[in-house]
């Protein structure tokens, strides 16, 4: 059973040094993987439960069983680190201070799947962040954890290369496809699918894309075993999760719990509760393209895929967003139309001209002069945005702003009353329990 | 300047085409090397690269021009990267955008006539808990102010 202990942001100093690794037991689960058959390995991720971390919570295991099987094929395993989602900062965490987990979990995944190939993506801005994980690799390498050396380490005759892949700063690159596209030195505009990666991904060839944090996972996974894991955390979506926490908190962070930890304990207890004392407007629950909650819904809120879902939002990649009840909507909304129209890779109409119409409308009522129609007309733009797109960039600009939209449509009435005596109604969530044990640092 | 990678430099790019299986995949880490080397991606840089990876310069300036940390510009010594993304906007993230805007009289990716500064509102950088966060050339700081970021920027020379 989980017991509190961390199993990817383990409290190990150094950590990210191999010596210290191999010393707490590091590789031995890949050794203990190989030991097994392929899809042995595959079974024991599909029992444990494990669902990516990505974004869509896409079941991992089933993911890999859609890859064809044998070795005759060149495929790859395409790792995804671009981490361009507003607020999430996670995955920089795992390069930071657990770099070989995520390089013991590419050994066990490439084995599952037959792969000889892996890149690791990684956004551009995270030069110091790939720097580490460079000297990791590389290491790596020296020591024969990873290539050619492989055979002799592991007295087996599996193998694998890993590479890194420098992204130059454009959000769509996380999306896989695109992602995929930039690898092969194009342009990162997202393909139209089917086919799907696992059919022709990479140069044509099956392709798995996976995020980080759902690689590294895949070590504990194959230690303790899948049956184990699928007894952590939320029935449906298990595990651990690695939650990024930012905005207006006392102790911002990144944290691993398991999932289905309530929101308003890692708000309150175990980030120290709201700057200032003040009371919560509104959640984002797991990165910007989530659609938001309001501080009145956030109670008994608990934070996994089935749960969220069934409150009209998603857990994303994990990334809670804070906003206490002093929050300028309306600005926190555009700001959040402006990133969409300006990331979108404008390959299809109804993202490309939606996005930039949304931005202006919102402009227009940010600055006084919306009109009440602007709010149902940006509620029907996001409504034929959603489903239409080639990919998902679509759906991720629509969602948050359709949920302001209609969560706070009282702060839009406020912005656009030629009324100034006008007052919206301020829905907070008015809980202002701060647990008494923590020290504030800030 | 003559646009030319040295021996080393070409060592290296030879090292890059290695990892991928096409010449076409070396082009971003190639053109990160260009940036290094030359500063910007000029059009003579984009030209050069293009005969060196054996590509058509349209397909070298594409991806030059879709990705926005290839500067199409020479920028400053000190190129000053304000996010202003929502984690860092709840923390006051566009006032320092604003108070750096205005102490050295810069719009959104100008450089001051001395080329010590150039000014860039960012998206996100992956870096949210540590609101508002000023990346500078390559060095985070996080949990920055207008007081902490005045302080460092008047330090560098
Ligand atoms: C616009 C867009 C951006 C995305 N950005 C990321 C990202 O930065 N990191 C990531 O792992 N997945 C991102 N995804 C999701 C990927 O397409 C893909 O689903 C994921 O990497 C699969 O890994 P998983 O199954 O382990 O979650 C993004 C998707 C879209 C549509
Ligand atoms: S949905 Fe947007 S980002 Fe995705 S392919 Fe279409 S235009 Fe590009
Ligand atoms: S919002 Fe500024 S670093 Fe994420």
């Amino acid at each position: 059973m989980f017991d509190g202990q961390k199993l990817i942001l383990r409290d190990i100093p150094n950590l990210h040094l191999i010596d210290v690794y191999i010393n707490n037991g590091g590789y031995e689960t890949a050794r203990k993987a190989f030991s097994m058959k392929p899809d042995e390995v595959t079974n024991e991720v599909k029992k444990s439960g494990l669902r990516g971390r990505g974004g869509a919570a896409f079941p991992t295991g089933l993911k890999w069983t859609f890859m064809p099987k044998g070795n005759d094929k060149t495929k790859y395993l395409c790792v995804n680190g671009d981490e361009s989602e507003p607020g999430s900062f996670k995955d920089r965490q795992i390069f930071e201070f657990n770099p070989h987990q995520l390089i013991e979990g590419i050994l066990i995944s490439g084995y599952a799947m037959g792969i000889n190939a892996a890149y690791i993506y990684i956004r551009g801005e995270y030069h110091r962040w790939i720097n580490i994980l460079q000297t990791a690799i590389d290491e790596a390498y020296a020591q024969g954890y990873i290539g050619a050396g492989m055979r002799e380490k592991f007295n087996n005759n599996y193998s694998i290369d890993i590479h890194i892949h420098k992204g130059a700063g454009a959000y769509i690159c996380g999306e896989e496809t695109s992602q995929m596209n930039s690898i092969e030195g194009r342009r990162g505009y997202p393909r139209v699918k089917p086919p799907f990666p696992a059919q022709a991904g990479l140069w044509g060839m099956p392709t798995t894309v996976n995020n980080v944090e759902t690689i590294a996972t895949v070590v504990p996974i194959l230690q303790m075993g899948g049956e184990a894991y699928s007894k952590i955390g939320a029935q449906g979506h298990s595990g651990t999760l690695l939650y990024g926490v930012s905005g207006h908190i006392n102790k911002p962070g990144v944290y691993e719990l398991p999932t289905g930890t309530l929101l308003t304990e890692i708000i309150y207890d175990i980030c120290g509760g709201v700057r200032n004392n003040k009371k919560i407007k509104a959640v984002i629950p797991g990165g910007s393209s989530m659609p938001p909650l309001r501080g009145d819904e956030i109670d008994d809120v608990r934070m996994d895929e089935e749960s969220l879902k069934k409150i009209g939002t998603h857990i994303g990649t994990g990334g809670i967003m804070v906003m206490d009840e002093d929050t300028d909507i309306v600005k926190i909304t555009l700001r959040i139309a402006h990133f969409y129209h300006h990331e979108s890779c404008g390959q299809c109409t109804p993202c490309r001209e939606g996005c930039g119409w949304m931005e202006k409308i919102l402009k227009r009522i940010a600055s006084g002069n919306g009109s009440s129609k602007d709010l149902d007309l940006l509620v029907s733009i996001c409504n034929n945005i959603e489903g239409n797109t080639v990919c998902a960039l679509g759906d991720a600009a629509a969602w948050p702003v359709r949920g302001f939209v209609t969560k706070f449509r009282d702060e839009f009435e406020q912005a656009i009353s030629k009324n100034k005596s006008f007052i919206a109604p301020n829905v907070v969530h008015g809980k202002r329990k701060t647990a008494s044990n923590l020290v504030f640092e800030r | 300047m003559e646009i030319a990678f040295n021996a080393q430099e070409l060592e290296r790019v030879n090292k890059i085409k290695d990892h991928y299986p096409t010449e076409q995949a070396a082009l971003m880490p190639v053109l990160w090397l260009a940036q290094r080397t030359f500063g910007w991606i000029s059009p003579d840089v984009m030209q050069y690269v293009a005969d060196l990876l054996h590509l058509p310069f349209a397909q070298v300036e594409g991806v030059a021009t879709f990705y926005t940390m290839y500067f199409k510009k020479p920028m400053g010594k000190y190129h000053v990267q304000v996010c202003t993304n929502v984690s860092c906007m709840l923390m006051d993230g566009d006032s320092i955008y604003h108070h750096v805007s205005k102490k050295y009289g810069l719009k959104n990716m100008e450089t001051t006539s001395d080329g010590k500064f150039s000014l860039e509102e960012v998206e996100c950088m992956g870096a949210c808990g540590g609101a508002p966060v000023v990346v500078i050339n390559e060095d985070y700081y996080e949990l920055s102010s207008i007081e902490s970021i005045d302080k460092l920027l008047e330090s560098l020379n």
